[in-house]
């Protein structure tokens, strides 16, 4: 087990310096998640580009979406992508914060088409809504359903949260 | 009072009376087989409830049948809808009247008897599609078209591949085909035409891999949707005793009808009807089901060409050895049906693997 | 709901104007593998638009766990994913573990391996059984699940429950193997490889089957990745990606699992890694079993788990894909969120890009080959 941690390792710094070396100054946090997971945090700006220089880059190609997640964080939401490199073999988290009152962020089906439905979940679950989304409608609620539920303010059992 | 009972028109509706029980009966008994064979190929019990090893489940069947609330939806077509089973139903009843149980057992000798079958069986097409149409649902009629489509498209290799036996017996008439086979049954020299009428056979009667019309898994949950109860138990009676009037016809056509050693003829006829049944219910639990389209291009593009090529050499071999034509047709025809079962891997269904495209392996 | 828009198609015999028509396969349909709605715009034999509608099994999983404790949740997971509930077990506890930076005892490593596998091979047969069903051969499926319910009384010695077992804890599994475990299970195998010999000779080799799998719902391996399909639908288009090579978990790289790839990319292939999968499952299992180690099935922990805060992101290989948890933990009792990355709800979005110019006879062909679990989808 051990002797795999040191290859990821390997591997996790050398996708560590490129994303550095690419970006310049234009992400918030970089830094090692765990044994083959690299954690980038974004402002919701510069997602687009980034997110196809995660793609395009040869020694990158995060081209596999694994996960789209929202977060709600009370004082903020967050959009939080998980990708594969299967070049590479690294993972990526990519987190971006949104604030509340206005939580918008550019869609990536562009970049990667399997985000469709996961975008969609998102703005069903939690009301973010993806700019450029092909067909931003509910997906698993109904569609006259109304209110956000996983957003830590909806109600739940026992009341209001 | 036996002189009476043979007088012509009384000896007509008795043997009219008989077949017609016993198609009734039968169709019981190809209830319960059925559902007996399937439950053995899949390792289950079947019905053993109702009855010891669960003989009467036919009947519980019917009764239920019979007791159900009589349901037409609103907006269908009534008079249509309501004739349409009795229209696919009463071909059936009437095929039988020709089929020869045994010498003295023929309700009619007709000396057309294949033709009229023939006859009989385009009229259940317009059952069918009076069914998929009155229904008044999208369903109902893209099944109706399809059943029609199949049944009309597989009547050609099946009437085709009755010449061939009318060809070697000289006559149309079913009693004087089994009579042509006093000395050897036609199957030893025309199995090719077995097999194609057996399956233009599984075709005709919407039976599996060609159930299309009926499947419940596909898309269209076919023609028969609005029916229910009584209405429904009759297109699945219809069905059932077209395979027996097939399963007689091949038995006739091929197997020597009432010929048989030792015992009463109506017995071999009927255990040779039997055994035809139940390879219709071996084939059902063990293929899956073709396509609409795969359905259409087998009928048209393999069984009729086979059939005539059949029906041409037979008739080649037929007008250059009068005398002597028995076996080298017998020769020619085993060639072909095994060759055909041999390369029908090949040539029907070619493996189409294509070309791999570029494929990236990657870590 | 508006969904697609006409468009009158000009046919080609002049003033002959034809339409597309929307052909609804509804929430109740035999062959849909659950609650999915097929919206299929269909222009005489040839579909040229699907829009699949799913929603209709949506539980609010992902809610019920932010309300719930570790060890409560752990019961919910079977529900995701039915037919392979123990693998949604491993795949949370993983995550919790990871959370907790925990080490595993080395023999409830291998149980969960070997419960993992069963899984697998239970879960296939099952699809296997129904993909033949849809295809209209009766058979089969009774076979598959004659195999499937021995396996099925194996988990009830293991868990009490044939189905949601509800085996696997933070730290280990909830018991130990029963005495006689083990000899069932290797006479199981024994008996299983034949069966699947059997099975692939009387299902692979008939001509209907592969004229009705072969060069249908063909996807080359860049929508694949695209779309971020994984499982065995993405092996059998040649992309050699599974999580248990991917991002190795457990004891899977000492057993060293073998990836079965194809690369026709079509339905027929992926039945053919299917199959493939349930042979590699069983040497998996037999390796397994060899080197079982003696020792504790579960490691101590206090009875109400508080993980410190933090964020895991925990991937299993499912048979339909990459499961995983990405679990935020606040430090409390509760997951503070707890996303599911459900292998089939990706899978699907895939469906319409497979069955534009289909015909309708293939639907139900390319969707049984996808092999979806409205659980997942849902949740």
């Amino acid at each position: 087990m051990k002797e795999m941690f040191r290859i990821h390792d390997k591997k996790c710094e050398k996708v560590t310096e490129k994303v550095r070396a690419g970006l310049g100054q234009r992400f918030l946090s970089l830094s090692l998640l765990a044994y083959d997971m690299v954690g980038l945090t974004l402002s919701p700006e510069s997602l687009l580009e980034t997110a196809e220089y995660l793609r395009d880059t040869p020694g990158l190609e995060f081209q596999f979406l694994s996960c789209l997640s929202g977060v709600d964080r009370q004082d903020r939401l967050e959009v939080v992508y998980h990708l594969h490199s299967l070049t590479a073999g690294v993972s990526l988290q990519l987190t971006v914060s949104l604030p509340n009152d206005r939580p918008e962020v550019d869609s990536v089906t562009s970049i990667w088409p399997g985000a469709n439905w996961y975008e969609r979940e998102a703005y069903d679950m939690y009301g973010i809504v993806f700019r450029g989304h092909p067909n931003l409608t509910r997906i698993l609620t109904d569609d006259e359903f109304v209110g956000h539920p996983l957003r830590k303010s909806y109600w739940t059992e026992g009341g209001l949260v | 009072m036996f002189d009476f009972l043979s007088q012509e028109p009384v000896r007509v509706v008795l043997a009219l009376l008989l077949t017609f029980g016993f198609l009734i009966g039968s169709m019981l008994i190809l209830l319960y087989l059925e559902r007996k064979i399937a439950a053995f190929i899949q390792d289950r019990h079947g019905p053993h409830h109702v009855g010891k090893w669960g003989l009467l489940q036919a009947v519980a069947d019917t009764f239920k049948l019979l007791l159900k609330e009589d349901v037409i939806s609103a907006n269908v077509d009534r008079r249509v809808f309501i004739m349409a089973p009795v229209v696919f139903f009463s071909p059936v009843i009437a095929a039988f009247a020709v089929l020869p149980f045994s010498k003295d057992l023929t309700a009619i000798n007709l000396n057309v008897g294949v033709i009229y079958l023939m006859a009989l069986g385009s009229l259940d097409v317009l059952g069918l599609i009076m069914a998929g149409w009155s229904s008044n649902n999208k369903y109902s009629l893209i099944g109706g078209f399809r059943a029609a489509a199949q049944m009309i498209s597989y009547e050609l290799p099946l009437g085709l591949s009755f010449v061939v036996p009318v060809m070697l017996a000289g006559s149309l008439s079913l009693v004087d085909i089994v009579h042509a086979q006093d000395h050897y049954w036609f199957v030893l020299i025309q199995p090719l035409a077995l097999v194609t009428m057996f399956t233009a056979g599984l075709a005709e009667t919407n039976r599996n891999p060609f159930d299309l019309p009926e499947a419940e898994s596909e898309l269209v949950a076919g023609f028969m949707t609005e029916y229910s109860g009584l209405r429904w138990a009759m297109f699945f009676l219809g069905e059932y005793g077209n395979m027996i009037v097939v399963s007689s016809v091949a038995a006739t056509m091929f197997f020597g009808g009432w010929h048989g050693w030792l015992l009463p003829g109506i017995l071999w006829f009927l255990a040779k009807v039997y055994i035809f049944l139940c390879l219709f219910m071996w084939i059902r639990s063990t293929l899956p089901r073709l396509r609409a389209d795969q359905l259409m291009s087998f009928g048209w593009k393999v069984l009729i060409p086979l059939t005539l090529v059949n029906l041409v050499v037979t008739s080649f071999v037929i007008l250059l050895l009068p005398d002597a034509y028995q076996l080298p047709l017998g020769i020619i025809s085993w060639a072909l049906m095994l060759a055909f079962v041999f390369s029908f891997r090949r040539v029907v269904f070619p493996r189409r693997v294509s070309k791999s495209l570029e494929f990236r392996r990657t870590a | 709901m508006k969904l697609i828009e006409h468009h009158p198609i000009e046919s080609k015999v002049a003033g002959l104007r034809t339409e597309e028509m929307l052909l609804n396969m509804g929430p109740q349909h035999p062959s849909t593998h659950g609650v999915l709605r097929l919206v299929l715009q269909i222009s005489g034999e040839t579909v040229t638009d699907v829009t699949p509608v799913i929603g209709y099994l949506h539980r609010g999983m992902e809610k019920i766990f932010e309300n719930r404790t570790y060890l409560q949740g752990i019961r919910y997971t079977n529900n995701i994913d039915y037919l392979s509930q123990m693998i949604n077990e491993h795949a949370f506890v993983g995550a919790v573990e990871q959370l907790l930076n925990l080490d595993v005892p080395r023999r409830a490593e291998y149980i969960r391996v070997i419960v993992d596998e069963l899984q697998r091979i239970a879960s296939h047969l099952v699809w296997l059984g129904t993909y033949l069903l849809d295809l209209g051969a009766f058979t089969p499926i009774n076979y598959c699940f004659r195999d499937r319910d021995e396996i099925l009384e194996m988990f009830e010695t293991l868990g009490g429950s044939r189905f949601n077992v509800n085996y696997m804890r933070v730290g280990g599994v909830l018991a130990d193997l029963p005495m006689g475990f083990l000899g069932r299970l290797e006479k199981f195998l024994h008996r299983f490889i034949h069966t699947v010999d059997e099975l692939e000779e009387l299902i692979g080799g008939n001509e209907i089957f592969e004229v009705r799998t072969m060069n249908v719902g063909r996807m080359s391996p860049e929508l694949g990745i695209a779309y971020g399909i994984s499982g065995p639908c993405l092996r059998a288009s040649g992309v050699n990606f599974d999580i248990r090579t991917f991002r190795p978990y457990s004891i899977y790289p000492e057993l060293g699992v073998v990836p079965q790839v194809e690369v026709s990319g079509d339905a027929f292939a992926r039945y053919q890694v299917r199959m493939n999968e349930m042979r590699e499952s069983v040497r998996l299992i037999q390796r397994a079993i060899e080197g079982l180690p003696g020792g504790p099935v579960r490691a101590r922990m206090p009875h109400l788990l508080r993980p410190p805060k933090g964020e895991s992101y925990y991937t299993v290989e499912s048979p339909r894909g990459e499961m995983g948890y990405y679990l935020i933990s606040d430090g409390s009792t509760n997951p503070y969120r707890a996303k599911v990355r459900p292998p089939c709800f990706v899978n699907l979005q895939i469906l319409p890009e497979l069955l534009r110019g289909a015909r309708i006879g293939d639907v139900v062909s390319v969707l049984g080959s996808i092999d979806i679990i409205l659980g997942e989808v849902d949740r």
